[in-house]
């Protein structure tokens, strides 16, 4: 498996298109923080012109490399399935339209075998796809803005919050939030290497995939009684942001944050939980359909 | 001598039509075996179901005396094929692709190996270069070489000549004689090019429309018994007439002629006959090559259709 797996990986690294999805966030990163190191202010007097009387904050400090990779993150996860979309939707039927799966799967390895390395190299792509936001996000956020408390805007039912996370207690929430995004994103892998089996091109799977997560994702935010009991529980969307969970720091009666707390853990581990369930599923639905589809690519 | 393919009533059904239908042949070791038919007539869906591509809807397939549904990684690491064309992985290098399928076969690859193989197709030189970059007749010698670098016992060959140039099909059938005269690879190999088969071949099957018509030798089955006749007269329809009285069926009548098959010894008497009977004949062509026996045997089941209706 580990010989195949490195074939695979090898493959990926040769394709131009892997290096799209790393270009497209770096440069979308590099203009939030060229915007933010020029126009910041006006930003945070926006975010902040409700609670100016409340709260009072150094401005210009409130703008570091802390707050410049949540912001960041905030837009650029929910735009990523369509760059892990661009190499997972490719794995077989990219094999189908150059006429390599007959003679891949000609060769004496099982088609569970070829499903489950495809998964995990698309697994590895992510991983390296969200070390690369990691390194341009926070890495040289932290590198230009600099280092300190960070100020989480969050609406909570009809209010709005502003959590203050001191600044030796936010690493570890980027770990977290970065290995769940992890899993979050898998699961858009995985979808998409399901659809890529009923495919002999990769635009239809990419399309496919991409129209998934757009109606799912509508769906998770349509706020009517009976979607939000009978539907979202169901639907991975929703609980593709629930990586923002680690900055939701947990307050004492006073309202003062907790030091290394979470406001809701079980709910953040239960997200985990489905969306592994997801990965399960869609994955071994994967194998299910290509152990009985005929290649007559 | 070991079976290395046993086919035993094999079909294959998509939708309602059988592309195979109660197919069953065998394949010796040793044997360079023609897979002949029509398009449509059901070869590259036999190959694929050999290949574990497809999936029988019936029968089975063994192959080096084992079952392929049962023993599949075993039986594949002895199968080395290049299923219609050769389709490689464009954006990596020769060596890369050669590599790369080397290490599923399950081998040990070394460089030595890769070059030495690349060597044999004649691509050493172009080794580094991406295969986007190659010619149709470069990428089949580079499918050959991928398909024999783990050597294989079984070659299974799905229309190699594709594509080639009249050098390129002399070369592969050179090298397609080399290997099973020198290396003792048994070979499985389909081809519309029917006189190809008849230089290479010592076994072959014919199948039309997913059903066997004949297997066998290829010596016997192009036995002057089996000679296939043209003749062209004044009056066709008349002549085709007098034929279906006598002995010999017409095969297929033409605007050109009739088409018949029967021992080569009888066609005197068949010239006599027509005489006799006041025909004027304009020509009168014999042969007995693969590709005509092919036809009519092909053409048969259109005449029988033709004259059914």
């Amino acid at each position: 498996m580990l010989k195949l797996l490195q074939i695979e990986l090898f493959k990926i690294s040769k394709r131009p298109r892997t290096y799209i999805a790393f270009i497209a966030v770096a440069a979308i990163v590099s203009i939030f923080q060229f915007a933010f190191k020029v126009d910041g202010q006006s930003y945070m007097d926006l975010m902040l012109q409700n609670v100016k009387d409340t709260f009072t904050f150094d401005r210009v400090q409130a703008i570091n490399g802390y707050f410049m990779c949540y912001i960041i993150l905030n837009t650029l996860l929910i735009q990523v399935p369509i760059l892990i979309a661009l190499i997972a939707a490719d794995s077989i039927s990219g094999e189908a339209n150059m006429g390599t799966l007959r003679l891949l799967i000609s060769k004496p390895v099982s088609r569970t075998q070829i499903i489950l390395v495809k998964f995990a190299a698309a697994t590895v792509f992510t991983i390296f796809l969200l070390l690369w936001m990691a390194i341009t996000a926070l890495f040289v956020s932290l590198f230009i803005f600099g280092i300190g408390d960070m100020l989480i805007f969050r609406t909570k039912g009809d209010e709005s919050q502003i959590l203050l996370i001191t600044r030796d207690d936010i690493m570890w929430r980027y770990y977290a939030a970065f290995a769940y995004a992890t899993v979050a994103l898998t699961v858009i892998a995985a979808l998409s290497l399901l659809l890529s089996i009923f495919a002999e091109n990769s635009i239809g799977p990419i399309i496919a995939t991409v129209c998934i997560v757009i109606v799912c994702t509508i769906i998770s935010n349509i706020n009517v009684p009976i979607i939000d009991k009978n539907i979202k529980p169901f639907l991975f969307t929703s609980y593709l942001v629930g990586w923002k969970g680690f900055f939701y720091i947990g307050t004492d009666i006073d309202g003062k944050t907790i030091k290394g707390s979470l406001e809701n853990w079980p709910a953040i581990r239960n997200s985990l939980f489905i969306l592994i369930a997801h990965i399960f599923l869609l994955v071994t639905a994967a194998v299910m359909v290509f152990k009985k589809k005929d290649i007559l690519s | 001598m070991a079976l290395i393919i046993e086919v035993n009533h094999l079909s294959k059904k998509f939708n309602d039509i059988y592309a195979v239908n109660d197919l069953s042949f065998t394949v010796n070791q040793g044997d360079i075996y023609g897979f002949l038919g029509q398009n449509g007539a059901g070869k590259s869906t036999t190959i694929r179901m050999l290949l574990t591509l497809i999936q029988p809807t019936s029968g089975e397939i063994n192959l080096f005396e084992k079952k392929l549904s049962t023993h599949r990684s075993q039986i594949l690491q002895q199968i080395g094929a290049v299923i219609e064309k050769p389709d490689l992985y464009k954006y990596l290098s020769a060596y890369d692709n050669l590599s790369i399928f080397a290490k599923m076969s399950g081998i040990k690859v070394s460089k030595q190996l890769l070059m030495d193989q690349l060597q044999m197709v004649g691509l050493k030189e172009r080794a580094k270069d991406y295969v986007r970059t190659f010619s149709q007749g470069m990428k089949q010698r580079l499918g050959i070489a991928v398909a024999l670098v783990h050597n294989p016992a079984l070659i299974i060959l799905d229309e190699p000549t594709n594509g080639l140039d009249p050098q390129g099909i002399a070369d592969m059938r050179n090298l397609i004689l080399r290997l099973s005269r020198e290396m003792g690879k048994t070979v499985l190999i389909s081809s519309h090019i029917l006189s190809e088969i008849e230089l290479i071949a010592n076994r072959m099957i014919i199948i039309h429309k997913g059903k066997k018509i004949v297997e066998g030798n290829v010596a016997e089955l192009l036995d002057p018994a089996h000679t296939f006749i043209e003749i062209d007269t004044l009056n066709n329809t008349h002549s085709k007439q007098l034929l279906l009285q006598s002995k010999w069926a017409v095969f297929l009548q033409q605007h050109s002629g009739m088409q018949l098959m029967m021992n080569k010894t009888e066609v005197p008497l068949l010239i006599n006959y027509l005489v006799a009977m006041g025909v004027q004949i304009l020509s009168v062509n014999s042969s007995h090559s693969l590709e005509n026996y092919f036809l009519s045997l092909t053409m048969q089941s259109r005449h029988v259709e033709a004259f059914a209706n």
